[in-house]
């Protein structure tokens, strides 16, 4: 073996715990940058992505199967301008009458298989059909699932000659939402009502798409390729992607701050402890190169010296983070609609030699540092700090009225201020890093609480079956099917059925409708309210909620789109009706990208008369059992034709990702920072083993010994949480600013002030948590430091 | 002889390879004795020390001091018989650098938690016994090697021990510094301290003890009293 490779193994092999360390810190670093970069591809664009996985169409159409043949619409798979195209499938509409959620009719395609060469849907719950009777639904990400049919539900068709019924086998997910449900060819035939007409639906892929106009030229060829009037719908997939978005829009940038917060904590917490790891061996590059090596050769010996443990720990890393990146995507394709099953090669490999580059740059850097001192000067360094430095802080440590071993362990950081800076930043990265994890998450979950307009929901429609006797059970098995569509439900009845109902704080009911706003091209959603609760559960950003009619409230976009500011007016025109209205308040509401208009149902019953209240949302008074309270109320509702639920949170699959990154990124950090203040401390103690031995020999027991070396990091502990936790603040404040700056939203104080003083003292003290985290282990080693042994080291 | 304040019991110390350091030693010193140590390089002088001290355990056989059995002491009680029982002199005075000299001389004492004002006034006075009271607040590194050996001396007697050792305490020194030891040690004993000093210098064991042990390969080779060394 040559003497490089003797100076590197017995580098490697002696120096075990730094080994160790490096190699423990490569692994999460490398997990986290893995996680992150994932994150950030997942992220970018992923109704793009989505729409690319599935081969999405950029044009679905419908075509009525009276005027044209499924001949003649299969050749119009060679009109100018198409690419590929799937079908024809039978087509038809049912209205089926389930347990869960509001009746609505479901436009049900018959396909075989769930692929081909567009839209080639995900199935992400059961199986696809395989005969009749089965269907496979649609699953739409933007209701929670308590309101949709699952599998193994049952869908009765009452209204269908003979009453069928479809099992539920599979829910599935179409980015170019084609569908409602899915069954077999065959059975779209049984499921045609009488005298309705039977339809075809063709999927096409563009060569040109990126516009409106090029989505337009495509739908007119395919027009022109089969018989007039045959075409009775298209639907481009310019409008599908920009329905898509929905609140997804706010999640996007909170999940690429978690993906470049893994991967600059692997630059900076990799750059740390190599460069820490460099220089614990400087003086014994000066032995080196007293001993004749050149500067090159100390150089390439502890370059390679720290790249051996980095590679097993990248490669480990990567890993890991391949493993712990699956759960994760699961949730972000159930976010995203997308279906990313693994982490890209791409960022496996970047990751992989970007975390090798900065071990070596650093390695390199520092180790040329050292190669160039003279050897005189390298051998002077790493011995236990000469007389002068840090005196001043002992003198003044021994005068504190604490017990000695704690005096002596506080004034240690001062006798080498670079290294204690060292571990100052590493700490403080900590402390930021998790501040800054946990804020953001914190502020999510408020975005998140700020979409909850009640603590229960009434929709129209009535469960499938009679409530359970009185205090009995519900029947378990029993099959959820209807007895018939339940008939609209009476405002007024479902009103007096609220207020009467003990443990009731509020309410209001929203009826949807749409309009159109002086200087926007298309209609935008309106909500129109009626009762006294809606106030409460929106965030008010500026002005007030609007008091009588006339008035509106809308969120940031909206005032960008159509250039107002509170306090201006607005004609809003609802079925031909010009309404003018004034916006009297500012409201934070991700709800379709910002573009609603909230107002009172009075503001538009000169357009909509009989507009009703759709759905009721209902504020309980502190105290109330929601499930209790959701029980009496659908008893009082039985005859109302509409029925209540406990707003679920167990739709908030955003926040399952959020929160579990939030927990892993933290625990990663913090066991990072810890490994850097153990490195350090394993440094300081090797170095001061001498003086241990001295202390020791005067008489200091393993546990002054131990309290010694852990006070030894409270000083550098409580500044790096003092600067850690501002700075993780600041850096919540900055990303939740240009959060709002890229989305169009002014975020509200609820979402932004997420920090208490508790949770901040909370957060500056996890700085020390962390420092005595990573000392005790070498603290330990201290204590069990023989004093013979010690006392011989030079 | 007085009551033995140490008393070694056929202790032997064997390290991984190699022959015994020490082989089958028994010894007993009383008290108020000067005893010092001697025999060349590798005779097991520093292991003996060591064992004393209870910074080492013997492989067999018993060491005692004061009534204390020291060889079955863990770490911690090691750290408390040291405290209480041993007074420690070092070739290279083991001063802790970042410490004046009084901060130095009060260790032991604020370790046993001895409060800060009582421990100054005891090292301020060793400090004015010893003629190093006007560096009290200086650091080791400024004084001379005489000057930083009576430091050591001063943290060694500031818990007043049963028993002061002493490692070559000269071997670092000069000749005048040497000297300036040789009488301090001679003036301890005649106050009665009972000294265990190792040493390969004639003239300091001569000057200084009442009994000379030579040791050989780790056994006692000569155990004979010195007459009016004084």
């Amino acid at each position: 073996m040559s003497a490089l490779g003797g100076v590197v193994r017995s580098g490697v092999g002696r120096r075990r715990v730094q080994t160790v360390v490096i190699g423990l810190v490569v692994m999460i670093a490398v997990t986290a940058a893995v996680l992150g970069g994932s994150l950030m591809v997942a992220a970018e664009a992923p109704f793009d992505r989505a729409f690319a996985q599935q081969h999405g169409a950029h044009l679905t159409a419908q075509f009525d199967a009276a005027r044209t043949t499924a001949a003649q619409l299969a050749a119009s798979a060679t009109a100018a301008g198409v690419t590929e195209a799937a079908g024809p499938f039978p087509i038809t509409t049912i209205t089926p009458a389930e347990e869960r959620g509001p009746v609505r009719p479901i436009t049900v395609v018959g396909r075989a298989d769930a692929g081909g060469p567009v839209d080639a849907v995900t199935v992400t719950e059961g199986r696809w059909v395989t005969g009749p009777g089965e269907i496979v639904l649609h699953g739409d990400i933007r209701l929670p699932p308590s309101l949709q049919p699952g599998v193994g539900d049952v869908l009765s068709l009452p209204d269908l000659p003979g009453g069928p019924a479809l099992t539920v086998v599979g829910v599935a997910r179409s980015v170019s939402e084609t569908a409602g449900g899915w069954v077999v060819p065959e059975q779209v035939a049984a499921l045609t009502a009488p005298g309705a007409t039977a339809g075809y639906q063709m999927l096409y892929r563009l060569d040109a798409s990126g516009t409106a106009a090029q989505v337009d030229a495509g739908r007119a060829a395919v027009q022109a390729s089969v018989p007039a009037e045959a075409l009775t719908g298209a639907r481009s997939w310019l409008t599908t992607r920009t329905n898509s978005a929905g609140n997804t829009v706010l999640f996007v940038p909170f999940l690429i701050a978690f993906g470049v917060l893994g991967v600059l904590m692997a630059v900076l917490i990799i750059g740390n402890v190599i460069a820490g790891a460099v220089s614990t061996g400087t003086h014994r590059i000066g032995v080196l190169k007293a001993l004749g090596f050149t500067p090159r050769q100390v150089v390439r010996a502890y370059t390679v010296q720290a790249l051996v443990p980095a590679v097993v720990g990248a490669l480990l890393g990567v890993v890991a983070g391949n493993l712990l990146v699956l759960p994760v995507l699961a949730q972000t394709n159930a976010v995203y609609g997308t279906s990313d099953s693994g982490v890209t090669p791409s960022v496996n490999v970047l990751v992989l030699v970007g975390a090798l580059a900065v071990v070596a740059v650093t390695a390199w850097a520092a180790a040329s540092r050292a190669g160039r001192l003279r050897t005189v000067e390298v051998l002077a360094v790493g011995r236990t700090p000469g007389p002068g430095r840090g005196q001043w802080a002992a003198r003044l440590a021994a005068r504190l009225p604490l017990p000695r071993p704690v005096t002596l362990g506080l004034a240690q950081p001062f006798a080498r201020v670079l290294r204690s800076a060292t571990v100052v930043a590493a700490i403080a990265f900590g402390a930021a890093a998790a501040t800054f994890a946990v804020g953001l998450g914190a502020s999510l979950n408020e975005v998140r609480a700020t979409e909850k307009h009640g603590d229960v929901v009434i929709f129209p429609g009535r469960p499938m079956s009679a409530p359970p006797p009185e205090g009995g059970p519900p029947v378990e098995g029993s099959p959820r099917v209807a007895s018939g569509p339940p008939p609209a439900p009476d405002p007024v009845a479902v009103v007096e059925a609220i207020t009467a109902q003990a443990g009731t704080a509020g309410y209001s009911g929203v009826a949807q409708t749409e309009v159109t706003a002086a200087g926007l091209t298309s209609a935008v959603e309106a909500l129109a309210f009626t009762g006294d609760g809606a106030a409460s559960s929106y965030e008010m950003i500026s002005g007030s909620w609007f008091r009588q009619p006339g008035e509106i409230v809308v969120a940031r976009p909206f005032l960008t789109a159509t250039g107002t500011r509170v306090g201006d007016s607005i004609v809003l025109t609802d079925h031909g009706r010009q309404i003018p209205v004034r916006i009297v308040g500012e409201v934070f509401n991700p709800e379709s990208r910002g573009m609603q208009v909230l107002t009172a149902v009075a503001t538009l019953a000169a357009a909509q008369p009989d507009l009703r209240a759709v759905e009721y949302f209902v504020t309980l008074t502190p105290g109330t059992d929601p499930a209790a309270y959701v029980q009496a109320l659908n008893t009082a509702l039985s005859s109302v034709e509409a029925t209540a639920e406990v707003v679920e949170q167990e739709a908030e699959e955003v926040l399952i990702v959020i929160n579990t990154l939030t927990t892993l990124l933290t625990l990663m950090l913090v066991t990072v920072a810890a490994l850097g203040v153990l490195n350090m401390v394993v440094l300081e103690t090797r170095e001061r083993v001498h003086d241990l031995g001295v202390h020791k020999a005067l008489g200091m027991t393993p546990r002054q010994t131990i309290t010694m070396v852990v006070a030894s990091v409270v000083v550098t502990g409580l500044i790096g949480g003092a600067v850690g936790a501002p700075v993780g603040v600041l850096m919540q404040r900055l990303t939740l600013g240009e959060m709002g700056r890229v989305t169009g939203f002014e975020l509200p104080a609820s979402v932004v002030d997420v920090y208490t003083p508790v949770t901040l003292a909370l957060f500056g003290l996890g700085g020390l948590g962390i420092a005595v985290l990573g000392a005790l282990l070498p603290a330990g080693w201290a204590a069990r430091t023989r004093t013979a042994t010690a006392l011989r080291t030079e | 002889m007085t009551a033995p304040v140490i008393e070694l019991t056929d202790v032997s110390r064997r390290y991984d390879e190699g022959p015994p350091a020490l082989d089958g030693v028994s010894l007993r010193i009383g008290a108020g004795e000067a005893v010092a140590v001697l025999g060349p390089s590798g005779s097991g002088k520093s292991t003996l020390l060591n064992l004393v001290a209870g910074l080492d355990r013997p492989s067999s056989g018993t060491v005692t001091v004061d009534g204390v059995r020291v060889d079955g002491l863990g770490e911690a009680a090691s750290a408390r018989y040291r405290r209480a029982k041993i007074g420690m002199v070092f070739q290279f005075f083991n001063l802790l650098d970042d410490l004046t000299v009084v901060d130095n001389v009060m260790l032991p004492a604020q370790l046993v938690g001895t409060a800060r004002a009582v421990a100054r006034r005891r090292a301020t006075e060793l400090l004015g016994t010893l003629g190093i009271e006007r560096h009290a607040a200086a650091y080791p590194g400024r004084l001379s090697g005489g000057e930083r050996q009576r430091v050591a001396v001063a943290r060694a007697l500031m818990n007043r021990p049963a028993l002061l050792l002493a490692d070559e305490p000269t071997g670092a020194l000069d000749t005048a510094s040497g000297e300036e030891v040789r009488q301090l040690l001679t003036d301890l004993h005649a106050e009665g301290q009972t000294i265990v000093l190792v040493t390969h210098d004639l003239t300091l064991a001569e000057a200084c003890a009442t009994r000379t042990v030579q040791l050989v390969d780790g056994r006692v080779a000569a155990d004979s009293r010195l007459e009016s060394v004084r």
